[in-house]
């Protein structure tokens, strides 16, 4: 099954990801966000950081989740490539993701991601599965 | 949708549905061909629906797709029923172009554009995530939020009188650095004097074609002068504040009964607990935007002292002007009741105030404000004046860039990298970029002509062309 495809925007772009649950939806979504910062072919995944998030709603979860995934690369200069949520509830969101520090000589970033929006968002569970949709300010 | 062509550069959207005032498009038939295929329009529509919005919501000729806003969006907001929206000044709050003039002529030195470029790519910090050489401390991020150009030029960054060309003289009032977020300070502390990425970038150019000889002369500005331009902005300090207060203001605006029709145009009563909070953490983004051009003036200054070993002023090197087309500001304007004090936001649009205007530098009050349009780097870059028209066009306002046309993966499927730096050096422009992925992502085709944009504007009455700038050498991360 597919994991993710990236949504065409102007300026922008957007990630629409896929998942049995709900659950792997948002860690689709988030190894979609980090696929277009970089080739995750080349990261290593030997440094867990944990996740816990709250908002008012799905919607806001994963936009917060995937916020907190963006603050991690920015703060500790970490590609991550590896997701796992093991709580989702209304208003919470308890996670992990793996990675590895950036070596400017391995490691192009390719978009920068500045953070991720509300526009357009969308928490989806269809016949097949779970969609979840995002649309990042670059 | 419904669109009505008002007259050859302006096009309405009736009121229909939720909308409380009706959208108004500046652009030709060719540039609103481009607009009709995104959903700009509908965001246009969108943000005619918010509650207290005056008049029209409002698009420059460069509209194109954004999150919340159409990029080049313009909305006032009346200040006791109107609001203020995060969105609607976007992530990189205050990202702006400022513009120095030299006292060198491009033709005369041109053998040495391409270590002049070399230097300032050295000097300057670009790229995603890059830290800068100054780590100030928490109360000298504050010192600098709060106190924002005159603060930078008392630690030696700059010289007095750069605060002249500085919208708002360099530091916007009424921010207050506890409404700024720990994590928004942490993405800050060190990024004063730096680049960023995306289409951020230093360019050298020169004044190819003069339009206007008086408003030019007024600017300081000839043809074949030497110039700097600077495109950046608030960097992670901005960004955070934004993504802090979207987050805020969602469930803000639900208790203010206001019915979003995009969940990006979160906003909260301008009078609000949230609404004034907002309006003090952005303040202090505001001026830690400039602050950050301004670091960079002082690098590219460090810079041309190194390579023509010659002292700065020697060589010019003072402030034309510097703008910031995100924002959002209290400005009195005219309307059908008279003067009054409106909140306007402008998401990708320039203020343009006329002469005689009392924000104006008294330098430039004759001929009105320098606004300063930075197009693609193979094309051009403009240096435009405010109008009186656009005082009652577009609550002063005017055009930001080319606005884009191509997105970003389709720009990198068409055009690589190399290719295209191979292709600009051809054309005598030098090019260092720390990836050329991401310079794929800014080629030339990927934009709108600059030159119709900037021309629709002019005709429109939004701005009126001063001088063209070509680049010679660009920076970028």
């Amino acid at each position: 099954m597919k994991t993710f495809e990236t949504i065409e925007h102007t300026a922008d772009i957007g990630v629409r990801s896929f998942g049995a649950t709900e659950e792997e939806a948002f860690e689709n979504a988030a190894f979609g966000m980090f696929s277009l910062l970089a080739d995750l072919e080349l990261v290593s995944d030997e440094v867990e950081f944990p996740v816990i998030v709250e908002g008012e709603d799905r919607e806001t979860l994963l936009v917060e989740w995937l916020n907190e995934l963006l603050y991690i690369y920015e703060s500790q200069g970490v590609i991550l490539k590896k997701f796992h949520v093991s709580v989702l509830e209304d208003t919470r969101l308890e996670g992990s993701a793996w990675g590895g520090h950036i070596d400017p000589a391995r490691h192009e970033i390719r978009t920068d991601i500045k953070a991720v929006t509300y526009y357009q968002l969308q928490v989806t569970r269809t016949e097949k599965g779970w969609i979840a949709e995002v649309i990042f300010d670059v | 949708m419904d669109l009505v062509e008002v007259n050859p550069y302006l096009w309405e959207i009736p009121r229909t549905g939720g909308m409380n005032v009706p959208g108004r498009i500046f652009a030709d038939r060719q540039l609103m061909e481009k607009a009709r295929e995104e959903k700009a329009l509908e965001q246009v529509a969108n943000v005619a629906c918010l509650p207290g919005i005056v008049t029209a919501s409002l698009a420059m000729p460069d509209i194109h797709w954004g999150y919340g806003f159409a990029i080049g969006g313009v909305a006032a907001f009346g200040m006791n029923d109107g609001v203020i929206s995060p969105g609607g000044v976007g992530y990189d709050i205050a990202c702006g172009v400022r513009l120095l003039r030299t006292d060198l002529l491009a033709p005369e030195i041109k053998t040495t554009i391409p270590g002049l470029v070399h230097e300032l790519s050295r000097m300057i910090p670009a790229g995603v995530g890059r830290r800068g050489n100054m780590k100030l401390s928490p109360k000298e991020l504050d010192d600098l939020m709060t106190g924002g150009v005159p603060w930078v030029i008392e630690q030696g960054l700059g010289r007095p009188e750069d605060v002249e060309a500085i919208e708002d003289g360099g530091v916007l009032d009424g921010a207050d650095s506890s409404m700024v977020s720990a994590r928004a300070r942490e993405r800050g502390f060190d990024q004063p004097g730096t680049l960023g990425a995306g289409n951020h970038f230093a360019e050298v150019q020169v004044v190819e074609e003069v339009f206007d000889p008086r408003a030019a002369a007024a600017f300081g500005i000839d043809k074949d002068q030497l110039c700097v331009m600077v495109h950046s902005g608030s960097r992670g300090l901005g960004h955070q504040v934004c993504t802090d207060y979207v987050k805020i203001m969602g469930p803000a605006a639900a208790r203010a009964g206001i019915s979003l029709p995009d969940r990006q145009l979160a906003c909260a009563p301008i009078s609000s607990r949230e609404g004034r909070e907002y309006y003090a953490a952005m303040a202090c983004a505001v001026n830690f935007a400039r602050c950050n051009r301004q670091v960079m003036t002082h690098l590219i200054r460090q810079s041309f002292e190194y390579v023509f070993k010659t002292p700065a002023e020697r060589l010019g090197l003072e402030l034309v002007y510097d703008v910031s087309h995100n924002v959002a500001k209290f400005e009195e304007h005219e309307t059908e009741d008279g003067k009054v004090r409106l909140c306007v936001h402008r998401k990708g649009a320039t203020r343009s105030f006329p002469a005689g205007h009392p924000d104006v530098p008294a330098g430039y009050r004759e001929v009105g404000q320098p606004v300063i349009v930075p197009g693609d780097m193979g094309t051009a870059s403009y240096l435009l004046k405010g109008t009186k028209e656009s005082m009652s066009l577009s609550f002063g306002s005017t055009c930001h860039g080319a606005g884009r046309v191509m997105g970003r993966r389709a720009a990198k499927r068409m055009i690589q990298g190399h290719e295209l730096k191979a292709r600009l050096e051809a054309q005598g422009i030098t090019v260092r970029a720390g990836s050329t992925r991401g310079l794929a992502e800014e080629a030339p085709e990927a934009y709108k002509d600059v030159n119709r944009v900037v021309d629709v504007c002019h005709r429109a009455g939004l701005s009126r062309k001063v001088a063209k700038l070509r680049p010679l050498g660009v920076v970028k991360g």
